[in-house]
């Protein structure tokens, strides 16, 4: 939007929202609002705790595993699904539901099965993700030039060349908008998954600062949280431009 | 005029109805093996077993019926799925409204859009705790909880439907001189509530994850507490029928949205 | 009998819109286009539309053709330079010009019969008269019995004649095709220009038509503007007066034709890379 002839960049109404919110609090109007400037400065203490970077850690690396474990497991999967119509048949229907069933219903059984622990936000980690990494793979192998497969075979291709140079590769923009979206909520099952664990990292921290009331170092925390989410999701995004360029070749 | 090719279409369109009938059985008979092999291997599962906290397919739908009979399972949906669509209901008459404003209007997406992006992309479940310890654990706490997980996908998907209106249609609703308001309310509606329909599919079955969320961290009730009471006293196989009985349900929603988009906005498809 | 008549002008600047001839429904002066980031696509653009011929705006891809349709249209701003249709300086489409598309630009949630009436259900015309007036005009483009359909039911030729069906039930008094056969296999095309032909003796319409297919162009034309690349200007302005009485196939044939089309190539292959 333009305003007296200037064009204001997208994002440069959260500067406006921060203020909104920064009123909000200082009128006291909403409970959950303390003033922004608090947030910040408890944001500034939040990151010299050694609580924070513990948590950090595992909140991470319990990430980053679920993540791999899900891509790992989830492209395969997809090019399984788009090339064979017997799996898809099989499978379709179980992966659309789980893309969007009520995933946090299974984080109990999930701390039966694996224990009030790391494993446990993995393995969560990895259902929030994995669907729908499996569904993009499977439409971008899907939707991919019948010719270029005929192109690959004629040249003499064998199976595992075909599969390297020509489907992964034509299939990559979908991939990666998967992954991205898998990166999402994989993001959304690290924190539900530690919300409902509860006594390891953020979620640990999410449950002190919610029972003893600390809504400033509360909102640094969420804060950070989404930070993290929006610049992952930033990164793929800018990864998915990259090979944009031949994707819009595609059409 | 053109017959040859006409009378090839017309052929196509005749064998139509028998194809797709034929498809259909198809579809069918593999939806049901699909179903017939989870449950086999849920089963095979159950039986080894896997976990001692894993009962068979066999144990999960006798604990379903059992439910179901003494009527723990209606109750808990009764009370479940009352703040579930009073949430939705809201997001999505909201949601529409706002997505559709900010794609007609720049203004309005300079404001709204940016706060929805970040909300989409961040885990706004994380909110749920604090919601709750304000609202307290009443109705008010999980419409809210409902209203955050949807609201940002409603809006998103609206918002990106309408900013992606086909430019070609517009200039046609121009030529043939539409107004304004013909253009939002015949053209552009319309060509983007394919979208608009898919972000309320997706926020409906992010309310679900919201519902869930507030009765298993909110003091349980529902389908929540089913799940936390069975949990709590090791009767493994209620607590699977709980889980998988909402998991059936929310999917069983969404096929009959989706059956409702078809039929009400959507008569090409029907053919 | 046939005469190539050729003028490297675009005939005569008018001083006023009240003194443009009779003949020439749509007058173009000084038309100027340029796209944000210096895309010159127009230069120095002055035409007349005879009334009730078929004048075809020919040329290299990227010469800007269908810019100066749609500018013709309303649909889109000169940079420079102005448009009269009917005396009348053009701010915006108006009911005296239809538009056909190329992609069709059909509604698919609606049937070919509310498709076909869409112009005259924008200007408020009761249900029952405009369907009679849209049924009346499926007809003429040969789709009787397909009133119910759905686009996506229809072959692609079928779902432009909607299209041209579309822009004939407004009455308008110029019908502006851009490229509205380039979606289409070759031989549902060569139908379509013959039909196109017919329509044009019974309609009486004046058409604007773009295409980037000389032989479309020569078999179809009154008048053929031929544009240079990109500026897009006025090259070469060519009247094939070809004997339309024979059929289809021995037009094709016509060693005139042949010979037009030849020339046109020659003229054109220089913008050619």
């Amino acid at each position: 939007m333009t305003l007296f002839g200037y064009r204001l960049p997208m994002m440069s109404s959260l500067i406006l929202w921060c203020l909104v919110w920064e009123l909000v609090g200082r009128l006291e109007l909403v409970l959950l609002f303390p003033p922004f400037s608090g947030v910040v400065a408890a944001l500034f203490d939040l990151v010299t705790l050694q609580k924070f970077w513990g948590a950090t850690w595992t909140t991470l690396s319990t990430f980053c595993i679920g993540m791999t474990l899900a891509i790992a497991v989830g492209v395969p999967l997809g090019v399984l699904m788009g090339r064979v119509k017997a799996a898809e048949n099989l499978l379709g229907m179980w992966v659309n539901v789980f893309v969007s069933a009520p995933l946090s219903a299974l984080v109990p059984v999930l701390m039966i099965l694996f224990g009030m622990g790391e494993k446990t936000i993995v393995v969560s980690v990895f259902l929030f993700a994995v669907w729908i990494i499996v569904l993009d793979t499977q439409a971008g192998v899907k939707n991919m030039q019948p010719s270029l497969i005929e192109m690959a075979k004629s040249f003499g291709a064998h199976r595992p060349a075909l599969y390297a140079k020509i489907i992964l590769w034509a299939a990559l923009p979908e991939i990666l908008a998967g992954i991205r979206l898998g990166f999402i909520r994989g993001v959304k099952g690290v924190v539900i998954g530690q919300l409902l664990v509860s006594i390891i990292g953020y979620g640990e921290l999410f449950e002190l600062y919610s029972r003893s009331f600390l809504m400033e170092e509360f909102w640094a925390l969420t804060i950070v949280l989404f930070a993290f989410a929006l610049i992952c999701a930033e990164l793929i995004g800018m990864l998915e431009k990259r090979v944009e360029y031949y994707a819009g070749v595609r059409q | 005029m053109d017959a040859r090719i006409d009378d090839v279409v017309a052929a196509r369109l005749a064998a139509e109805p028998d194809e797709r009938a034929r498809s259909r059985r198809q579809l069918l008979a593999w939806r049901l093996a699909s179903i017939a092999l989870f449950c086999a291997a849920w089963e095979f599962a159950g039986r080894i077993p896997i976990n001692l906290a894993f009962p068979t397919f066999l144990e999960t739908v006798e604990a379903f019926g059992e439910m179901l009979a003494d009527g723990t399972m209606l109750r808990a949906y009764f009370i479940t799925l009352q703040p579930l669509v009073i949430g939705v209901v809201l997001s999505g008459i909201i949601g529409v409204s706002a997505g559709v404003a900010m794609g007609l209007r720049k203004s309005v997406e300079w404001v709204g859009a940016p706060v929805f992006i970040v909300l989409q992309a961040a885990p706004v479940a994380a909110l749920i705790p604090m919601v709750t310890f304000i609202y307290g654990i009443g109705m008010t706490a999980k419409v809210i909880s409902v209203c955050l997980l949807a609201l940002p996908v409603i809006v998103l998907n609206s918002y990106k439907a309408v900013a992606n209106v086909n430019p070609s249609l517009l200039a046609m609703c121009r030529c043939f001189l539409g107004n304004r308001l013909q253009q939002i309310v015949k053209i552009i509606l319309p060509d983007a509530s394919p979208v608009i329909f898919a972000g309320l599919r997706l926020g409906i079955s992010a309310g679900f994850i919201g519902i869930i969320l507030a009765e298993l961290l909110i003091t349980p009730t529902g389908i929540g507490d089913l799940i936390t009471y069975h949990r709590a006293v090791a009767n493994y196989a209620h607590m699977y029928a709980s889980i998988a009985s909402i998991i059936v349900f929310s999917a069983l929603t969404l096929t009959l949205l989706q059956w409702v988009e078809v039929t009400l906005f959507r008569p090409e498809k029907q053919r | 009998m046939v005469a190539v008549s050729r003028k490297i002008s675009a005939g005569p600047v008018f001083p006023g819109a009240e003194m443009a001839s009779p003949e020439s429904i749509i007058t173009v002066k000084g038309i100027n286009k340029v796209y944000p980031g210096q895309v010159h696509a127009l230069k120095d653009v002055d035409l007349d539309f005879p009334a009730g011929a078929l004048t075809t705006l020919l040329g290299p891809s990227g010469c800007g053709k269908t810019t100066l349709l749609k500018i013709i249209a309303g649909l889109l701003a000169p940079t420079t330079g102005e448009v009269l249709v009917k005396g009348r300086a053009v701010t915006g489409p108006g009911p005296e010009r239809a538009f056909v598309f190329q992609d069709f630009a059909l509604m698919p949630w609606a049937t070919v019969l509310r498709n076909v009436a869409f112009g005259l259900e924008l200007r408020n015309v009761a249900p029952k008269e405009r369907q009679d007036i849209a049924r009346h005009y499926i007809g003429e483009v040969g789709l009787a019995g397909f009133e119910e359909k759905y686009p996506h039911e229809l072959s692609g030729g079928m779902r432009q004649r909607v299209g041209l069906a579309r822009a004939l039930a407004v009455n308008a008094d110029v019908l502006l095709l851009d490229e509205p056969f380039s979606a289409v296999d070759e031989q549902t095309r060569r139908k379509f220009q013959e039909d196109l032909l017919r329509l044009r003796e019974t309609e009486r319409k004046t058409f604007l038509f773009v295409t980037h297919s000389i032989e479309e162009a020569v078999y179809l034309s009154d008048r053929i503007v031929l544009l240079s690349r990109r500026p897009g200007r006025i090259s070469q302005i060519i009247e094939p007066k070809i004997d339309r009485s024979g059929s289809p196939d021995e037009i094709r044939r016509d060693q005139a034709y042949l010979d037009i089309v030849e020339e046109i190539w020659q003229g054109l292959r220089q913008f050619v890379d």
